[in-house]
């Protein structure tokens, strides 16, 4: 095994609010570090899937590990660990800089601090990280270096003035950032010779070599042939190859030692054996303790997934089972709805997780789906004594048996330049939340905090908050836990057939109004039919709102003699075509965008 | 022997185009026209089905009346050396009221046509303005006076209801107007706001005009209307849009309705025979241009066909026919959707026939939709 002298060792990542320019930096230090050129460069080669370059978000944490040769002559190992950015993914980025020692701390200069810098920045801090900042977007008309610099002094408290000012579009002065990186992160710490412990912050699914665990090794060392285990799951296995992470590739090498960050596979089938934040050690001479701060993460969300064609539902769950290859936090299992028929309860960490396994079953397995409306996970405490979790509506007991309920909440942080801190105090309250505090982060900035129910916030929260600030609002949030709430169960009938997909659980003083709006939207989106169609929303048995679908009056062709035959059945082929489309229910048909459309009921 | 065969010859020239039409149609000088009927005249001769027997002919646009009385003899010469024209054949042809002379009409009565449909679409000038005509409810009358008069026996008129600004009251007193006149047929059509047209960009979806339409419950009451006061002046509403007195029933239209063959000539003429749709390209000098549709017809389309076209007439679709036709029951193929439309109304079994209900001819598409 190659001697390393671990001084030479920077294990690093980058945070940064969304935009802020993380992923260009990253592709600029793999470009400068020459481990690829720039022509080699796919625009930011840790973004792997297509959906995260859209989105430009990162979903899943990568690594790549690049050598600088810095000013003062010596060649340094960079780990650069690229961290989820989203809420949903909060449990995964604290395990991600849980395998680093220090961060950068990238502000864009035109936008200053965002709610996910703050709230990355805590992280990192938590983790006794050491975080310095780089003002990215110096070239940016509006940027304001200076006055960046003195928020993050005053709001972070950390040290900015010296930050390197940088463009990492254009490369302006990235190699301050490495030289920074190599000064002011400290070496990792670790003892070689210790029982091994190796924190995995991620893992990914290969056809050809199993599970391939990401790692930080804290203590010890791994190498080929020996046996591990997950101290954990318990699963154990033998190391087949270990190695580091090279930029789109896997480098293998003969072992990893305390301070690396590489990876290892062991001909594992199943990524649930590998959970993010687990440990790794030697099932011959195991650690005494794990590394702390492991825990299972449960789905936050649930909804309902169902083939369009229900033909295909075997399809969609061989590709939900590949999906879980690659994500042990997707859960899902069989369901069957007297509307929809056969499909899956599925459990996301958030609503993004949601959209994204759905956009990727849609474009990656070209499935068909109907999504029911997503909902959080309820705690209903029964007469009985009883205690359930409830994931879908229709399982809700009968008034009778239920003492109270629960809904979860979430501690949230808005931030907010002044003009918009009434509108989106407004929104809040409409949102049931709970007001805690307000502060001013400098002159016409401040950070709201609230406590708002999930199930608020799933659904078009952040679309709101966009549109009532103009784009000025940033917002982060964390489970803070359960409270007791009024809520009931909300059921659709569609010409006075329960309609049991559109059933879900709301806050009680919010029913009528969700009602009524769920009846308008349906009734924009189902289609006059021959018979006047009653759209009802009800509570038990007591209608609380109801739209109706006129019947047709007229649609029919007034003209069709020989020469326009063929172009007269092609209006008809349409017209049948968009019938293809919809899911009949009794005698009414119901287009699938209308599932969709009512989860969307915000004045957008 | 093989089936008679109808024949339509398409005359594309207007001296104006209308706002509301999509038709192929355009105004062009007399060197053009005849250059026209110069190549309608080669297709014919050129005609595969040539020798067939032939029901019917008529010469539709455009505006047939626009061109000279001459050419329109030429062709329909040429048709009979060309097709064997039975004796008893309709022959109908569109006029204008504003292009037609007492001297054309004189001269297609001596050539044998038998049937005028005039282009009237309302009684009420303004209205006639709006909608781009070049005559006036003067201009109509005159020519129904002179067509009597030379002899025409058979005459129809084509009106549009749903006009912008229209009212069920002033649609009835526009076609009371007609009614006294006492035509032997009347088309009463529903406005189509086509794309393309004038019409679209003022009330089109986006159009500023659009609200000047009538609203679509307004303008079934003045179709219900329509139907009554055709039904009381001793009209048989015979198919969606059609009207007649008995007897007087368009025989070449029907055949459109009911499956038998037809050969078009001109531009955009559509033909249907031997199990193949085809139209000629929308360009006047077609005969060197590829079709503009071609479809060939398998058994399933032609039974849709036989159902969404044949609903399309009051007396519906035959039980028999259908089944002499294809060795199977409309039950046996479209069970499901009938039983379906009857329960809901817009269907009903009439002894041996299958029918829209007068609702079901309101909401027509939606039942032929299913029977694709």
């Amino acid at each position: 095994m190659a001697q390393y002298d671990r001084s030479r060792i920077r294990n690093f990542c980058i945070i940064a609010h969304i935009d802020h320019g993380k992923s260009t930096l990253a592709d600029r230090i793999i470009e400068m570090t020459g481990l690829l050129t720039h022509r080699e460069m796919q625009a930011q080669v840790l973004d792997n899937m297509d959906l995260e370059r859209e989105r430009g978000i990162t979903i899943k944490a990568q690594a790549v590990r690049t050598v600088y040769r810095a000013q003062d002559g010596n060649e340094y190992i960079l780990n650069l660990i690229d961290t989820p950015g989203h809420v949903d993914f909060n449990y995964e980025v604290s395990r991600s800089l849980a395998a680093c020692d220090g961060a950068v701390l990238v502000v864009d200069a035109a936008q200053g601090i965002e709610a996910q810098t703050l709230a990355n920045v805590y992280m990192a801090l938590d983790h006794d990280l050491e975080v310095f900042p780089v003002i990215n977007k110096i070239d940016l008309p509006s940027a304001d270096p200076e006055g960046v610099a003195h928020e993050i002094e005053d709001v972070i408290g950390i040290e900015a003035m010296d930050a390197p000012r940088i463009s990492a579009k254009n490369g302006t002065n990235c190699e301050a950032v490495l030289e920074e990186i190599v000064k002011k992160i400290p070496p990792p710490k670790g003892d070689e010779s210790a029982p091994l412990k190796a924190l995995i912050f991620d893992s990914v699914y290969d056809s050809y070599k199993g599970v391939i665990v990401f790692m930080r090794v804290m203590d010890g060392e791994v190498r080929p042939g020996m046996r591990v285990r997950m101290m954990a799951t318990g699963a154990e296995a033998d190391v087949v190859e270990t190695g580091y992470f090279g930029a789109g590739q896997f480098i293998p090498c003969e072992g990893l030692s305390a301070g690396m960050v590489g990876y290892l596979t062991a001909s594992i089938k199943n990524v649930t054996d590998t959970r993010v934040g687990d440990t790794v050690t030697d099932a011959k001479r195991p650690a005494a303790e794990p590394l702390p701060g492991y825990k299972k993460v449960n789905p936050m969300v649930y909804c309902g997934l169902y083939p369009a064609d229900g033909a295909h539902y075997s399809d969609l769950r061989d590709a939900l089972e590949k999906l879980k290859l690659n994500d042990a936090s997707l859960f899902f299992e069989p369901e069957n709805s007297v509307a929809l028929g056969f499909g899956y309860r599925c459990g996301f960490l958030g609503l993004l997780h949601l959209e994204i396994i759905e956009e990727r079953l849609e474009r990656e397995y070209n499935l068909d789906l109907v999504t029911t409306a997503p909902s959080v996970v309820y705690r209903i405490y029964k007469t009985n004594g009883e205690m359930v979790e409830l994931t879908n509506p229709t399982n809700m007991p009968s008034p009778a048996e239920i003492d109270y309920m629960e809904e979860p909440v979430v501690a949230a942080e808005i931030i907010v330049t002044s003009e918009y801190i009434g509108a989106i105090m407004d929104l809040c309250q409409e949102r049931r939340g709970v007001y805690k505090s307000i502060e001013y982060i400098e002159a016409k900035r401040a950070i709201l905090k609230y406590d708002l129910p999930l199930n608020e916030i799933i659904y078009d929260f952040y679309d709101a908050l966009k549109s009532r600030s103009r784009g000025y609002a940033s917002f982060d949030y964390e489970l803070s836990g359960y409270v007791r709430s009024e809520l009931v169960k909300l059921d659709i009938l569609v010409n006075h057939e329960e309609i049991d997909a559109l059933s879900f659980v709301v806050f009680a003083g919010n029913a009528y109004e969700r009602g009524r709006r769920m009846c308008e939207k349906l009734k924009e989106n189902i289609p006059r039919h021959l018979f006047e169609i009653p759209i009802q929303a009800a509570i038990g048995s007591k209608i609380i709102a109801r739209e109706t679908v006129k019947a047709v009056r007229k649609d029919v062709l007034a003209k069709c003699y020989g020469g326009d035959i063929t172009r007269k059945k092609m209006l008809l082929e349409k017209q049948k075509e968009g019938k293809k489309r919809m899911r009949t229910f009794g005698n009414v048909e119901i287009p699938q965008d209308a599932f969709m459309s009512v989860l969307k009921l915000d004045e957008t | 022997m093989s089936e008679p065969v109808e024949l339509y010859v398409h005359i594309p020239f207007c001296a104006k185009k209308c706002a509301y039409c999509d038709f192929y149609s355009h105004p062009a000088d007399e060197a053009q026209m005849d250059a026209y009927i110069e190549e309608v005249l080669e297709e014919i001769s050129l005609s595969p089905f040539a020798g067939r027997e032939a029901s019917s002919v008529f010469f539709g646009g455009g505006t047939p009346s626009i061109v000279k009385s001459s050419h329109i003899v030429t062709v329909l010469e040429k048709l009979r050396q060309a097709f064997r024209i039975r004796e008893d054949a309709e022959i109908s042809i569109e006029v204008n009221p504003g292009t037609v002379t007492r001297e054309k009409l004189r001269t297609f009565r001596k050539a044998g046509i038998s049937r005028l449909s005039v282009g009237l679409q309302s009684a009420d000038d303004a209205m006639l303005k709006k909608l781009g005509r070049i005559h006036t409810f003067r201009d109509f009358q005159e020519t129904y006076r002179m067509a009597r008069e030379e002899g025409f026996k058979n005459i129809s008129a084509d009106m549009i209801l749903g006009l912008p600004g229209e009212t069920p009251e002033g649609f009835a007193d526009s076609l009371e107007k007609v009614l006294i006149m006492g035509p032997e047929h009347l088309s009463v059509y529903s406005l189509i706001i086509e794309e393309n047209t004038p019409f679209y960009a003022l009330y089109g979806p986006s159009g500023a005009f659009r609200h000047e339409l009538p609203s679509e419950d307004k303008e079934r009451e003045t179709a219900h209307l329509a139907d009554r006061l055709l039904e009381s002046a001793g009209y048989v509403k015979y198919e969606i849009s059609n009207y007649a007195k008995p007897g007087y029933e368009c025989r070449h239209n029907e055949g459109y309705w009911t499956g038998v063959p037809y050969l078009g000539f001109g531009a955009a003429a559509a033909s249907y025979i031997e199990g193949k749709r085809f139209k000629n390209a929308l360009n006047d000098e077609y005969l060197a241009l590829p079709y503009e549709e071609c479809e060939v017809l398998g058994e399933k389309d032609l039974m849709s066909e036989m159902m969404i076209l044949g609903l399309r007439l009051t007396a519906g679709v035959s039980e028999s026919a259908f089944r002499a036709r294809f060795g199977k029951g409309m039950e046996d193929v479209y069970g499901d959707v009938i039983e379906k439309y009857v329960s809901l109304g817009a269907l009903s079994r009439d002894g041996a026939y299958l029918k829209l209900t007068p609702y079901g001819m309101d909401a027509a598409n939606v039942v032929m939709a299913d029977f694709l």
